[in-house]
């Protein structure tokens, strides 16, 4: 990295732009090759036992997926939003769609609490009484529900603390227009969560 | 931003609007899609529309074509690895239980 990208900011901390950005994507990497080895998971037992996910996949309620869908990728435009107006020193607009990031992402988690809850109900989880005696097939289809989606869950609620946390940086000036690198990290984590998310949906909703 | 060698130009929140509403209407047709056909090519052309939105997000909101070169360089080749790998294990698996 050539020297003079290095430069310092109002507390006198060295920041380095390229490498905090290469660092959260290098992150990322990772985490493609994390949920990229549950998707080969998923792969292998859906050519397994084709049947049983496509019947298993009717029970998933396909209304509150795609309102999921549908929340998670306007929490990401919030997200570029709320980025795009720091840019331009707009605070009050940044942290109103960072807020706004926040509610999004909070309310797909209660809605995915609530499908888990109707599933649980039902008898479905880990180790139940009821999933025992389920063929091999619609058993590899829930674990790998339940698994992936509450691994990308994880990474939902992670990521609104974080942005939570970014709403405090910019409220106090710590995230600002000159130094904003902070919030295009969570800006990149939160838009990965999505592009998971994407990719969870049709495979878990669609293939009824 | 004003470190040098940062990219000062960004998409507007116009294009950012006009991307969201391309992905919700690609979501919105991958819906429509799955409940026409069952078949297995039913599942293919979902993925497919799938990464054409991923694509989107990526190049757009993460501003993918702004970054240096070499982070374009790992992500392509991170991807290719796991296309590799989940092909061929797949493939792997198909021949055996065919």
């Amino acid at each position: 990295m050539p020297a003079a990208e290095l430069s310092e900011n109002k507390a006198g901390h060295r920041v380095d732009y390229t490498g905090a950005k290469m660092g959260m994507w290098i992150f990322i990497l990772t985490e493609i090759l994390l949920f990229g080895m549950l998707f080969l998971l998923y792969s292998i037992f859906r050519f397994r036992y084709s049947p049983e996910f496509h019947s298993s996949a009717t029970e998933m309620d396909l209304f509150l997926g795609t309102a999921n869908t549908a929340i998670l990728l306007t929490s990401s435009l919030t997200m570029a939003i709320s980025i795009e107006a720091i840019r331009k020193g707009n605070k009050g607009l940044s942290m109103l769609c960072q807020f706004l990031t926040l509610v999004f992402g909070a309310v797909f988690l209660v809605n995915k609490y609530m499908e888990w809850g109707a599933h649980i109900s039902h008898g479905i989880y880990p180790h139940s009484p009821q999933m025992e005696q389920m063929g091999r097939g619609k058993i590899m289809f829930y674990s790998l529900y339940y698994v992936m989606t509450g691994l990308h869950g994880l990474h939902v609620i992670l990521g609104v603390f974080v942005i939570a946390g970014m709403l405090v940086f910019t409220a106090r000036g710590v995230v600002n227009r000159h130094d904003f690198v902070k919030i295009e990290n969570t800006g990149l984590y939160w838009h990965f969560v999505d592009i998971v998310w994407i990719y969870l949906f049709p495979l878990f909703y669609l293939i009824a | 931003m004003t470190e040098r060698g940062q990219a000062v130009e960004s998409f507007g929140n116009k294009t950012y609007v006009v991307i969201w509403l391309c992905l919700l209407a690609l979501t919105a047709a991958t819906v429509a899609a799955a409940k026409l056909r069952f078949t297995d090519y039913a599942v293919i052309a979902a993925v497919g529309i799938a990464t054409v939105k991923a694509g989107l997000v990526t190049t757009f909101f993460m501003h993918l074509r702004q970054e240096p070169l070499i982070i374009k360089i790992i992500l392509f080749l991170v991807l290719a690895a796991l296309m590799l790998i989940i092909g061929l294990t797949f493939s792997d698996v198909w021949f055996r239980y065919r």
